[in-house]
């Protein structure tokens, strides 16, 4: 997850719990630190392929645009799922995305019971219904 | 849809047919025929945008494969969000849609009762939690 709310990384995490979800979510907090994460450079050498990426759009340092366009042209991790999970419903951000190749793009809901369901629906699309890339 | 299995989409219009969320689906059974009505050329010169494409890889006459590259090449179509729903789990067909920038990949699990319920999710993930571009 690449997300500088720290309350929204903290509503996930608990949202993924209330979910029952067995996974292992690393956050960064920028487009920076998702670069070096997904590149495994040093500080990140022991660091898992993710299965899924949950990309905020408006991030410090570099975008999440930015974070799209280079995971989605890099040979090695274009195929890693990509959601965006972002504030934003403008439409030039949301068609940005899609032309960028995000696989998804959802607006966060207001509300932490909404933001439960909706983070119990990314998993359950991802994580029970999908195939993903094997690694 | 391009489906060219007729029990397939019959599951999948029944599968659908109940749900709220989605006004219309359109069926073709071959690659060509899915990219004259994506293209809106000849009798598909009124068709709809989709808003979604359910897309099976093992078709006549253009496979499913080369849809999907034609789409997500194309500037005006790829950001259509494309769902790979077929019966192959190879991990070469999965890897190969994935690179292609197909939007998620499933596979077709054996039996009605999960593929009407495979559907359902595949439906609501995508018509009531995902924000699907607007054109």
């Amino acid at each position: 997850m690449v997300e500088d709310s720290p309350s929204d990384v903290l509503i996930t995490k608990e949202a993924m719990e209330q979910a029952k979800l067995v996974n292992n979510l690393h956050v960064v907090e920028d487009g920076v630190e998702a670069m070096a994460f997904l590149r495994k450079e040093p500080k990140y050498a022991a660091a898992p392929r993710p299965d899924l990426v949950l990309l905020d759009w408006n991030l410090p340092r570099k975008s999440g645009k930015e974070v799209l366009a280079e995971i989605k042209a890099d040979e090695f991790l274009k195929r890693i799922p990509v959601v965006i999970l972002t504030s934003s419903k403008a439409d030039v951000d949301v068609l940005k995305a899609y032309g960028l190749h995000a696989n998804c793009y959802l607006t966060k809901p207001i509300g932490f019971l909404g933001f439960v369901d909706m983070v119990s629906s990314i998993s359950h699309f991802w994580f029970h219904v999908v195939t993903l890339p094997p690694v | 849809m391009v489906e060219d299995s007729p029990s397939d989409v019959l599951i999948a219009q029944e599968a659908l047919g109940s749900s709220k969320l989605i006004n219309e689906l359109h069926v073709v059974e071959d690659g060509v025929e899915a990219m004259s009505f994506l293209r809106r050329q000849g009798r598909y010169a009124s068709s709809p945008r989709p808003d979604l494409v359910l897309l099976d890889l093992n078709l006549p006459r253009k496979s499913g494969r080369e849809v999907l590259a034609e789409i997500k090449t194309d500037p005006d179509l790829k950001i259509i969000p494309v769902v790979i729903l077929t019966s192959s789990k190879e991990e070469s067909d999965v890897l190969k849609a994935y690179g292609l920038h197909a939007n998620a990949y499933v596979t077709k699990p054996v039996g009605f009762g999960s593929f009407v319920e495979m559907v359902g999710s595949i439906s609501h993930f995508w018509f009531s939690v995902v924000t699907l571009p607007t054109h």
